[in-house]
């Protein structure tokens, strides 16, 4: 019982970052050419870094009804439901198809450990968690998925996918194949990640974390700046919005190759890419934009530079735009996507900030600056720690 | 409503007193299987990994190891899915432990094991395998919304699925949260079409709004109420080890996944 895959109608979508909240806030953001990284003023100790930090996340207070879930992760993700009028579209998915046939798929690389590791700066003096933070939901991955079933009251599958900063990209294709076999007839997806002590200063643990803002595919870049974000996204059948912009298609792949460093051939990437163009029905060259991985790190630009140089042609434009937002983490996959989307739907390929010099592995493909050109299908490159790759394919509506 | 249909082709299943399936099954019939050594074997990772790898891949490695092993296929060319209601707790509390009296001092190499995808990277790594993988988690839920996943993904793409779901012991504070006081692992490998090696069909239902079958009885202090992942596998385990019957797993808190197995000749 093959099923064929057919492309889906994403017909809401929203991204908050340090950006800002919400599209609108995004988009101009990169149209002004304007970072949203500064000086690190979050980690608990002292850490000489740039940080893609939220604004509004500790002022965004859950309900009263929802205080179990209290925590800085679900505070982000409350704060990003209300962008661009997402609650009410994911509420009225669930009006028309019916709460336990809309699936929920998050992804999140470390959900809401910056509680967890608060609880243990506030031991009390037998060891335990103090009484306010021994909540054991929000101790857990599956905290910010448990948290927005419960806001959204959606009872279909309930899925939290944590493969490190692949994690809100493959929610897409968890998504698809749910509704593909008619287990679900809609999906919200999306991702949330908040900065916290373990990330900080764990890629600083491991020398990957930039002393300056971060510049992709700069020849001098040395390293990457975290960041924060929320996303989400409506996944529909199309005949439910023909006008909306579509997921096209996504490849998934591992390296088998090491647990923190890309393959050096970039065999993967190249597998999920391969796999989501294939799915899609593309050609390389009937690409317009490719949204880049992009980190900064040494290994992860070189290999992803030279995969796309040795597979487009120059009229393919690809940039990374961790150079506004940081990395995102578990989040970079759904911010990303919300990015390509608005390729597409403003025609604009952003600009590749913090590049000034292009490492010699760069083809002509990078944009280095804003260019506006018309942007009918965009990818989306995600890879994580354990190999772990995602390519995603979107497209705009048929005119 | 959608029935998926599977065939299970493999089992594997480590906890402190059963080192396998077929000691889960000598149990069942009343027999006393000899104990598993302290810590799982995880053969199929090469032997410096082995020394590297923390518990929870251990254990994910162990009974993937087993199951493949059990459907005779190779493990490159499995998709896998790893679930997990809480990842590596160990490292989780040393980590947040250490963040707490000096940030500065995290280990590198326990940061990049923390993933919750570090056994779906070891176990590829270790294997050659390119094929998709993924790294899941569902809360109590983690076991019946893992098999739903690797179901989904076995008839969506018409290729077999290995499906591993395990839970390590919890320790310290973050101990107390998760309740999770033994190890437990089991994997399934799953295939679209009956072939030589199927041992078993599995029909999955979903019903939703079934909040009432799910709420969970009152403890009996059996063995796996000791693990939820154990806990919430136990109904589907019992049903493998018998040869068939029907069971009602947990997908999420009002969402159930009715599981009927029959054994095949």
């Amino acid at each position: 019982m093959s099923v064929p895959f057919q492309p889906l109608a994403v017909s809401a979508f929203t991204a908050t970052s340090a950006l800002g909240q919400g599209l609108e806030n995004q988009f101009s953001a990169l149209a002004a050419n304007r970072g949203g990284l500064r000086p690190n003023d979050f980690s608990s100790a002292p850490l000489a870094c740039w940080i893609g930090r939220v604004d509004g996340v500790e002022e965004a207070a859950l309900p009263a009804a929802h205080a179990t879930w209290e925590c800085r992760n679900n505070r982000l993700a409350w704060l990003g439901l209300h962008q661009d009028h997402f609650l009410a579209h994911a509420l009225d998915a669930r009006q028309r198809y019916g709460a336990a046939r809309v699936a929920l798929v998050l992804g999140t690389s470390t959900a809401s450990i910056g509680a967890t590791e608060e609880a243990y700066r506030r031991l009390d003096a037998d060891g335990r968690m103090p009484p306010e933070l021994r909540r054991p939901a929000i101790h857990a991955p599956h905290s910010l998925a448990g948290f927005v079933a419960e806001a959204l009251g959606l009872e279909g599958p309930c899925l939290t996918v944590s493969t490190a900063c692949s994690s809100s990209a493959k929610v897409f294709a968890n998504a698809e194949r749910l509704i593909r076999l008619g287990l679900a007839d809609a999906a919200v997806v999306g991702g949330v990640d908040t900065l916290c002590d373990s990330v900080l200063f764990g890629f600083n643990a491991l020398e990957l974390v930039s002393p300056e803002p971060c510049r992709p595919f700069d020849q001098a870049r040395c390293g990457i700046s975290i960041g924060e974000a929320a996303g989400f996204a409506l996944l529909e059948r199309i005949d439910a919005a023909p006008r909306a912009p579509r997921l096209l298609g996504y490849g998934e792949s591992s390296d088998a190759h090491h647990m923190s460093t890309p393959h050096p051939e970039g065999l993967g990437a190249e597998l999920a890419l391969r796999e989501a163009l294939a799915r899609a029905g593309l050609r390389a060259e009937q690409v317009d934009y490719i949204n880049l991985h992009g980190t900064a790190s040494q290994k992860n630009d070189e290999v992803e530079a030279a995969l796309i140089t040795r597979t487009f042609p120059a009229t393919t434009r690809a940039s990374s735009t961790k150079g506004y937002t940081g990395h995102t983490l578990g989040a970079a996959g759904i911010l990303e996507a919300a990015f390509a989307l608005l390729a597409i739907q403003r025609d604009l390929v952003p600009g590749n900030l913090g590049c000034t010099t292009l490492d010699a592995a760069c083809g002509p493909q990078f944009a280095l600056v804003n260019e506006p050109r018309r942007v009918e299908v965009a990818l989306s490159n995600s890879f994580g720690f354990g190999g772990n790759n995602a390519c995603l394919a979107f497209g705009s509506a048929p005119a | 409503m959608t029935t998926l249909q599977v065939q299970l082709e493999g089992v594997g299943l480590w906890s402190a007193e059963m080192a396998d399936f077929a000691a889960l099954q000598a149990r069942q019939q009343g027999l006393a299987p000899a104990a598993p050594p302290a810590r799982p074997t995880a053969a199929a990772l090469p032997a410096n990994e082995r020394r590297r790898a923390p518990d929870s891949v251990l254990l994910a490695v162990e009974v993937a190891g087993q199951a493949v092993a059990m459907s005779g296929r190779t493990a490159s060319e499995l998709a896998c899915v790893f679930s997990s209601a809480y990842g590596d707790q160990l490292i989780s509390d040393y980590m947040c432990a250490t963040l707490a009296q000096a940030p500065a001092e995290l280990s590198p190499t326990r940061f990049h094991n923390s993933v919750h995808n570090a056994p779906a990277g070891y176990w590829t790594i270790a294997t050659g395998c390119h094929a998709a993988s993924s790294a899941i988690s569902a809360g109590h839920a983690s076991f019946g919304a893992g098999l739903l996943e690797a179901a989904t993904l076995c008839v969506a793409e018409q290729r077999p699925v290995l499906l591993v779901c395990s839970d390590i012991a919890g320790h310290g504070p973050l101990g107390e949260m998760s309740g999770s006081r033994i190890a437990f692992g089991c994997a399934l490998v799953l295939s679209p079409q009956p072939g030589m090696n199927a041992l078993a069909q599995l029909h999955l239902t979903l019903q939703p709004h079934a909040e009432d079958t799910l709420q969970p009885g009152p403890p009996t202090g059996a063995w796996y109420e000791a693990n939820p992942t154990a806990a919430s596998a136990w109904p589907l385990l019992q049903n493998l080890a018998r040869g068939g019957g029907c069971c009602t797993l947990a997908a999420a808190p009002t969402l159930a996944l009715q599981v009927v197995l029959e054994k095949l000749a």
